[in-house]
């Protein structure tokens, strides 16, 4: 091995070693501190020194954290799957039905998926105090249909236009209508589309604050995220980093095991709505 | 539905096929009908009456009592006695525009930044080695993160008391004293600009190594041969080999950054030098009981997004649909 060729091959590993180390290590260090208590919090560590469960223990027993948990995990699953009930059939039309206008409802399904959210706040919180959600877990699965329902379909499309014409081609033969065809020939083929597509709209779904803000005005009616942003101490000094992080890790940790074991999946979903165009 | 009996093989002559596709064509309308419905009611219907509102002097308190007063909100003069023209509304409000400002600066510095960070960590993960797997899940994990559950953590990592960071930086002689990343103005924007890179550029790289796993093996091995140097293969054949998937990647990314809102609410609170349209407008809507106002700067921040969007595709002929293929 040449000295320029040793050269760089230890710049790369220094660049792999440095990609590794930044992604992962505010995890770390949120993991390192939530097992902190007292005045060990104020000492910067950069290794493991104290292992204590208490700041676990606060934020699961004392406060409204583990409803605010259900709560997300009730709006986050319901969101998912009526997105998916309601994109199946959409991108079934949309991938392999020809009409006129697809194109264009195409292009608005994906410009509504750009859509800032801000600009419909005002409007959907007139509509969901007009329903009577306002304060409910509903009026979240309502308002979040907005960004997960294109972002499904739009998905779905890509994944149904990939599946090979000669299958449909088939079963019409054999007599099939549309429905038929969706429901017993395509879903099976479907289901990795499916779980990718339920994945990631989960996790948009876990993670949406601007809504969950708005439109929750109870602790127990909050979602995590809004739920860890107003964790407050007794003071504006005292903001409790310990709990904070604690409960940064709990709603963390199953996004992170998620993503670890689809980790393919979720790469393929990723790309697929992006450069497949 | 027709019933489907009727598609027997034996009759599928011409005048068949027309009716097959006239049926496809219906069961399509259906199959589209509750999706269409679902996103009227939950973003086209929205977004109109955030525009009536946006005209109208309605407040938080009551919905349904506001008068209608034009382009007020926007912009109003009134020429007093003394002739002297007093101006109000949004278009001159200097908030207003310090937020334009600094959402523009966020979405160009990050998304410049972000293309550059994520095509270099998709060329080392495009690269063979062993474990390059466990790096791919490693740079997942900034991306499945919580936006809030990331400000939060930064916010600790960056605390101008108990820092890790100001620790760092110090002990490496980078800094001569500790420095309050998130409180003060002049170093604000910095701290949103770090976190957003950092938990973004996974998405970039993996959009960008999607792009360059779809380059043929053989072109390389054609440059490497002809003695063609790397860097000029990287400007040469890779980068305008991947543009489309980068064109993409790049106005999803822009969109995402002109609407931030979390980030900078959780993150930099009641910084002036970090305020958003997305935060400006919802500060007007929610907290200051200026509903209508608000109304108007969020319709102002869509009309922006929209004909950044029309300008984008159409300098750049993105083909986003992928129709046509």
């Amino acid at each position: 091995m040449s000295a320029s060729r040793l050269f760089y091959r230890i710049g790369f590993y220094i660049a792999v070693v440095l990609i590794v180390v930044i992604s992962v290590f505010p995890f770390y260090y949120a993991v390192l501190t939530s097992f902190k208590t007292g005045t060990a919090i104020f000492e910067v560590d950069y290794w493991p020194k104290s292992f204590d469960l208490a700041n676990y223990d606060k934020v699961l027993t004392q406060a409204t954290f583990p409803r605010n948990l259900l709560n997300s995990l009730f709006v986050a699953t319901s969101t998912v799957g009526l997105s998916l009930l309601l994109a199946v059939t959409a991108s079934y039309a949309l991938a392999r039905v020809r009409f006129r206008g697809r194109g264009l409802l195409l292009i608005t399904i994906l410009a509504v998926s750009m859509f800032p959210q801000i600009a419909v706040l005002a409007g959907l919180f007139e509509l969901v105090r007009y329903l009577g959600l306002f304060n409910t877990p509903f009026a979240l699965i309502f308002s979040y249909t907005i960004f997960t329902l294109p972002f499904t379909v739009w998905l779905l499309t890509t994944f149904m236009r990939d599946l090979p014409l000669e299958i449909e081609e088939a079963a019409i033969v054999d007599g099939a209508t549309p429905w038929v065809i969706i429901t017993q020939v395509f879903m099976p083929l479907l289901w990795p589309a499916l779980v990718t597509t339920g994945l990631l709209a989960f996790i948009g779904a876990w993670n949406e604050y601007l809504f969950a803000l708005t439109f929750t005005s109870s602790e127990t009616t909050r979602t995590v995220p809004v739920a860890i942003a107003l964790l407050t101490g007794a003071s504006d000094k005292e903001i409790p980093w310990g709990p904070i992080m604690a409960a940064s890790v709990i709603v963390t940790v199953p996004l992170v095991v998620l993503v670890l074991i689809f980790q393919r999946k979720i790469v393929a979903g990723l790309t697929a709505g992006g450069v497949k165009g | 539905m027709t019933p489907s009996a009727s598609l027997a093989p034996s009759d599928r002559a011409s005048g068949r096929e027309l009716s097959l596709q006239q049926q496809r064509v219906r069961s399509a309308f259906w199959f589209l009908a509750p999706m269409v419905i679902a996103l009227i009611a939950a973003a086209a219907w929205p977004l109109l009456r955030t525009i009536y509102f946006s005209m109208t002097n309605t407040t938080l308190s009551s919905l349904y009592e506001g008068q209608w007063i034009g382009f007020d909100n926007y912009l109003s003069w009134r020429t007093l006695s003394s002739g002297k023209t007093i101006w109000r509304g949004t278009l001159v409000d200097p908030a207003w525009w310090n937020a334009v400002w600094n959402t523009v600066r966020f979405a160009f510095v990050s998304v410049a930044l972000e293309t550059v960070l994520g095509l270099l960590v998709a060329l080392v993960l495009n690269a063979e080695f062993k474990g390059r797997g466990l790096v791919r899940a490693a740079i997942l994990i900034p991306w499945a993160i919580p936006t809030i559950v990331s400000a939060k953590m930064w916010s600790w990592m960056l605390n101008d008391q108990f820092g890790i960071i100001n620790d760092l930086m110090l002990r490496m002689g980078v800094i001569g004293q500790k420095i309050a990343w998130t409180a003060s103005d002049a170093t604000s924007m910095y701290a949103v600009l770090l976190v957003d890179i950092w938990k973004t550029t996974p998405f970039m790289a993996l959009l960008c190594l999607a792009g360059l796993q779809m380059i043929p093996k053989d072109i390389y091995e054609a440059a490497k041969i002809d003695g063609v140097h790397p860097v000029r293969v990287f400007f040469r054949i890779t980068l305008p080999l991947i543009r489309p998937a980068l064109m993409v990647a790049v106005i999803f990314r822009t969109l995402d950054a002109l609407r931030i809102f979390d980030l900078v609410y959780v993150l930099t609170p009641n910084s002036k030098a970090t305020k958003t349209m997305s935060v400006i407008s919802r500060e007007n809507l929610i907290d200051f009981d200026k509903f209508a106002y608000g109304s108007a700067q969020s319709t102002l921040l869509f009309a922006i997004i929209a004909v950044f969007v029309a300008v984008y595709i159409w300098l750049g002929k993105v083909n986003l649909t992928g129709e046509g293929r």
